[in-house]
């Protein structure tokens, strides 16, 4: 079937973020506009960008779907997502901004070998981006196939030509809007959900509870948590891998770069916890909502009592349901719009750890004119957005479900450690960050294949060789333990030159005096 | 910049005390988020039964859902503690280092 509203909405949302695109296009001449919107975003446009760079289809229709599917084990993972937030607060945002330009890369390099600490950044980067990308793109091509009845090859391509048009001719303006559209867009649909679920029920969340406990064949038992998360070292490994995670993703991280300075930076990472937080809790009552309306109604249900579409669709019926066919369409729109403004943030990440980190500053030591960076990058990310397209189509059939979570283990145990270590720890040296992160990247690697969500359900084997699902307790700690190793045992010149500038560093990282100089 | 300005400003009073408050506030607050958060994925992992027991006999809504709800919101009141006070405290300081230190 065809669903002609959602496709008119959809149209009316790409028509003004192609508008958008033209406008900010006109004003990105120089590297700083590119990478970072000239530093002239607020604090608040930055809360709602990157609150619209965080909350994925995966997180909304994924969450939800979890929520459908067992209740209170949803509540645990949007926890897990949000408190990575204040992590970054305490620890990164001020200090990101005063030691950086474009890439996490600049202030983890600061005081660090160019070469070999940009080259690991950028793989960390890229192998995060690159995941996530894959994810985003197999999982907009099924939605899309769901939702409008479009060929899923069409579909990924649609997606992926967007995303190149949006970043390679508006860089960061566009992209930022995008996202800001779509966290608008998306908020309003989730607080027009939730409030129409309350309405059913009279605004009692004691009514709530009691019909989704009656509709759902766990019964009580979706009041607590379920069986998702069973044993302690699984649990704080999942733990580690979302809110270490989240404070190594590179896309998140450039965001910071896009403010004036460390003041709303700080501001930004306010403003977007709000966003992110309530819209989880929405989530929760829009999980809810769907158990209570949907799973007893046989317009949405297969022959077995199985949701149309799978699970994860438990969002888009309840819309169905509480709005109508309009309403339906218009979600379905903020599915298409959330998709795309979360690959347009990654191909930007991943485009500018190849111009800036790779090309500019570890190939070129920073002697390159600005018009050559900037073709490199556009280069680059017309270059992702074909692997990404090519990827999506080629990973239709495979199972992607352990790209994200390898994503953010990556991300924990490679960006995180180099970028936190070289921050706040005076001893550390080039040497020991390239082998400690490497070792991250490559023992989470490693483990995820061996691992349950690889081994057995990708390969096919009866039993994984490492029994637990999420490797990053035991990838963060190697990463950790090997960096610290190879620093105190690094006794060089160069090493002793980069322990000496970690004070000028310090008071750079505190005041920003490159900043305020400017 | 000159590597003389940023030792002057590194053995001034005005910024050690920055840099003592500044991580005085950050880690408290680093501390308090990390303790709730893996104090409550341990209750998950060990007595995932407790946060099943129920807020009154009357009702349904068991006392996970206010926890989790809670967690979410402190996570957030955190966030609005520490821009409070650095925007109050921490900014003045650093502008008061840099116009001693021009």
């Amino acid at each position: 079937m065809t669903n002609y509203p959602a496709i008119t909405m959809f149209f009316i949302f790409v028509f003004a973020t192609l508008v958008i695109t033209y406008w900010a296009a006109k004003r990105t001449k120089s590297r700083s506009h590119f990478y970072a919107a000239g530093g002239k975003i607020t604090s608040l446009q930055n809360g709602l960008a990157i609150a619209g760079d965080y909350m994925s289809a995966a997180s909304f229709l994924g969450i939800s779907g979890l929520i459908y599917l067992s209740g209170y084990d949803g509540l645990i993972y949007s926890i897990g997502f949000l408190v990575g937030w204040p992590i970054i607060l305490f620890l990164l945002a001020e200090r990101l901004r005063n030691l950086g330009d474009y890439t996490f890369a600049d202030a983890a390099s600061h005081r660090l070998d160019q070469t070999q600490i940009r080259c690991l950044a950028a793989s960390g980067s890229l192998v995060t981006v690159a995941l996530y990308l894959i994810a985003q793109m197999v999982g907009a091509g099924k939605l899309i196939q769901l939702l409008f009845g479009l060929p899923y090859e069409l579909a990924v391509v649609i997606v992926g030509v967007l995303m190149i048009l949006y970043v390679s001719f508006g860089g960061m303006l566009a992209t930022t809007w995008v996202q800001i559209i779509k966290a608008v867009l998306l908020l309003s649909g989730a607080t027009f959900m939730a409030i129409a679920v309350m309405w059913t029920t009279g605004f009692s969340f004691e009514t709530l509870f009691q019909k989704a406990v009656n509709a759902h064949p766990k019964s009580y038992a979706i009041m607590q948590p379920g069986g998702l998360i069973s044993d302690p070292i699984s649990a704080i490994s999942l733990g580690i891998a979302l809110m270490f995670g989240t404070a190594g993703l590179p896309h998140i991280l450039m965001r910071f770069f896009t403010v004036k300075d460390a003041k709303e930076a700080r501001k930004s990472v306010f403003f977007a916890t709000g966003f992110i937080g309530y819209f989880y809790i929405l989530t929760f009552i829009i999980g809810f909502g769907a158990i209570m309306l949907i799973s007893t109604n046989p317009e949405f249900l297969n022959a077995d009592g199985g949701l149309r579409g799978g699970n994860n669709m438990a969002a888009i019926h309840l819309a169905n349901a509480v709005g109508g066919n309009i309403f339906l369409g218009f979600i379905s729109a903020v599915a298409f719009a959330t998709i795309l403004a979360v690959v347009s943030g990654l191909t930007l990440a991943g485009a500018a750890a190849v111009s800036h980190d790779l090309y500019a500053c570890a190939l070129k030591k920073g002697k390159v004119n600005e018009k050559d960076e900037l073709f490199v990058s556009k280069i680059s990310v017309v270059t992702l957005g074909c692997v990404a397209i090519f990827l999506g189509i080629v990973f239709e059939k495979q199972n992607v479900a352990f790209m994200v979570g390898l994503a953010f283990a990556v991300a924990a145990s490679t960006n995180f450690p180099i970028l936190f270590l070289s921050m706040y720890w005076k001893k550390l040296t080039s040497k020991g960050a390239l082998i400690g992160g490497s070792s991250g990247l490559i023992t989470a690697t490693i483990l995820v294949i061996l691992g349950p969500a690889v081994w057995v359900d990708v390969f096919g084997y009866d039993n994984p060789i490492f029994p637990y699902k999420y490797p990053a307790l035991f990838s963060v700690t190697t990463a950790f333990i090997l960096t610290w190793l190879f620093s105190i045992i690094d006794k060089s010149k160069y090493s002793k030159e980069e322990i000496a500038k970690f004070d000028s560093q310090f008071v750079q990282s505190q005041i920003g005096l490159k900043i305020q100089k400017r | 910049m000159g590597s003389r300005l940023e030792k002057k400003i590194i053995n001034s009073e005005d910024f050690k005390s920055l840099v003592k408050r500044k991580s005085f506030v950050s880690w408290l607050l680093l501390a308090v988020t990390l303790l709730t958060y893996f104090s409550f994925i341990l209750l998950v992992a060990f007595f995932p039964e407790v946060l099943g027991l129920r807020i009154s006999d009357e009702s349904i809504i068991t006392i996970g859902i206010p926890i989790g709800v809670s967690i979410i919101l402190l996570a957030f009141a955190s966030t609005g503690i520490y821009v409070f006070i650095a925007n109050r405290e921490f900014d003045q300081t650093e502008k008061r280092i840099l116009k001693k230190n021009k």
